[in-house]
């Protein structure tokens, strides 16, 4: 246990060493977002319908954005080896890392979420079903995306073909993340998409840390 | 299945098999084409395109069959390490994505005489489109390394991660699709299934399902000899 | 004929989707066969050449 508190807590030093990468990605969330009405015209009503759906896209781009650093900064110094040479199982590794991912990564646009909904003038009941939606939906993009940067470690051209593996496996989080806002909007209740979510996040934990560490492993033998 | 771990007795098998499956393949596609343009009967509803199913429901069908057959051998080589199952994942993804392709391809030519648009958002068409995308993330990954054997790992671990995602998907789609659906729409149908519809269209598939089964027999039997040249090769200049 | 050719008037629909469906199998097969062949005769062409040397 004590072992994967101290990878956790590693890796998340290093994230706020580099906390300025972490921030690139929360402006890239933001640009993105702000890319659409300047592409689709400000009207509100339309904003206002299409917010929760450029929320996740966008979401989605900036978490594919910072996976790579899960194993790339380890996989370069040497540290990957050491980890794998470790008493400590590897998959307590790849769990440890995919909890510093998220807790470096996804935080941040769970914050910047609200942020977002402010500029799509979304309104003030949907705010907390967008909280807990992106709470619930982003640890299983961490998960799966680390399988993805297992997967890829080492690859020919890796950095655009992560999200091209990746993306796919996101598709249900998208579709039932957009949904819980969408029911909010349409003064319905969120939760059989926001437990679907929870459901996801769970499940999904248990096998990116088992597939992750036999990616791992293939990339290091 | 383990039986045929040893590439020689695989190929004594397939040199058995080959020559029969092959004309049994043309038999039934030939017996599927005819029945499905000349015998079958056009539909109430949607008329002569409904000839169209005939080759899109087989090709749908076969982009599963070709997917779950590259999980099985997935599993082969990360559990077993079965010496040909690597072989047998490769050689299938193309044909795999092939089909896919193939029911997007018909499936969007059935869209439009029916729904006007060359493409519609419905359940079974953005399936098939993410099994495509899926198919691609194989073919790219299997290739994305300087070590093949890496490759074929990776590429098998990701076929199972796919494999178990796509039930998730599908039930994520089937979902969203009757969330957004307009009511007018109907379905991409496989109309109410008469005898005089669903034999051509079984034996389609079954011509598909023996089409590809005989040439992934022939693209291992293929890639066996590739290996045994250059193995050879390799030999050669180690002697010179 | 004129009218099985038509196809009800769907023919730019219809025809497309089997021409696509034959053009497929066929082009696979035909890759698939071809490439088998040359694989065969260059083993042959090899297997020959080491026979020729082992005296």
């Amino acid at each position: 246990m004590s072992g994967f508190l101290r990878i956790a807590g590693r890796d998340l030093q290093l994230a706020y060493r580099a906390r300025g990468e972490a921030l690139l990605a929360v402006a890239f969330f933001l640009l993105v977002a702000a890319l659409f009405p300047l592409a689709l015209g400000p009207e509100p009503r339309l904003l206002t319908r299409i917010a929760p759906g450029i929320l996740w896209v966008a979401a989605l781009f900036a978490v594919l954005l910072s996976l790579d650093r899960i194993f790339l900064a380890d996989r370069e110094d040497g540290s990957l080896d050491l980890l794998y040479l470790a008493p400590l199982p590897l998959e307590a590794v790849v769990l440890a890392k995919i909890l510093a991912h998220w807790l470096s990564s996804g935080l941040p646009l769970v914050v910047c979420g609200p942020l977002i909904a402010l500029l799509y003038d979304l309104p003030a009941a949907a705010y907390p079903v967008l909280l807990a939606a992106l709470l619930l939906g982003t640890p299983a993009l961490s998960a799966v995306g680390a399988v993805g940067a297992a997967l890829t470690l080492g690859a020919r051209r890796g950095g655009i073909l992560l999200p091209l593996l990746v993306l796919p496996l996101y598709i249900p989080v998208l579709i039932f993340g957009v949904a819980a806002i969408d029911a909010s909007l349409l003064g319905l209740s969120p939760r059989p998409q926001l437990l679907l979510l929870a459901a996801f996040a769970l499940a999904s934990l248990p096998l990116a840390t088992v597939a992750g560490a036999a990616a791992l492993r293939q990339a290091l033998e | 299945m383990h039986r045929f771990a040893n590439p020689g007795r695989f190929l004594r098998m397939t040199d058995r098999l080959l020559p029969a499956c092959g004309v049994l393949t043309a038999l039934c596609l030939g017996i599927g084409f005819y029945l499905a343009l000349f015998v079958s009967p056009p539909d109430y509803q949607q008329g002569e395109t409904v000839r169209i199913m005939y080759v899109h429901v087989p090709a749908a069908w076969m982009a599963l069959f070709v997917y779950a057959t590259i999980a099985l051998a997935a599993a082969s080589l990360l559990i077993w390490r079965h010496p040909l199952a690597a072989i047998v994942a490769r050689v299938s993804a193309p044909l795999g994505a092939g089909f896919t392709a193939l029911a997007l391809a018909t499936g969007s030519l059935w869209g439009k005489p029916m729904w006007g648009t060359w493409w519609v958002w419905d359940a079974r068409l953005t399936s098939v489109l993410i099994l495509l995308f899926l198919y691609l993330g194989l073919i790219a990954l299997q290739n994305a390394f300087e070590n093949p054997e890496r490759g074929q790992k990776a590429a098998a671990l990701l076929a199972l991660v796919g494999a178990v995602n796509l039930p998730i998907i599908k039930f994520s789609v089937d979902w969203w699709n009757t969330l957004h659906q307009p009511a007018s729409v109907t379905r991409l149908g496989v109309p109410a299934i008469h005898s005089s519809m669903l034999w051509p269209l079984l034996i389609m598939a079954a011509g598909f399902t023996l089409y590809f089964l005989t040439l992934l027999m022939l693209r291992v039997k293929s890639e066996i000899l590739a290996a045994r040249i250059r193995a050879l090769k390799q030999a050669a200049t180690a002697r010179d | 004929m004129l009218d099985f050719l038509d196809m009800g008037g769907y023919a730019a629909f219809v025809w497309p989707c089997f021409g696509l469906a034959i053009l497929l199998l066929g082009g696979f097969a035909a890759v698939s066969i071809l490439r088998l062949r040359a694989r065969q005769r260059e083993l042959a062409a090899l297997q020959a050449g080491r026979e020729r040397q082992a005296p």
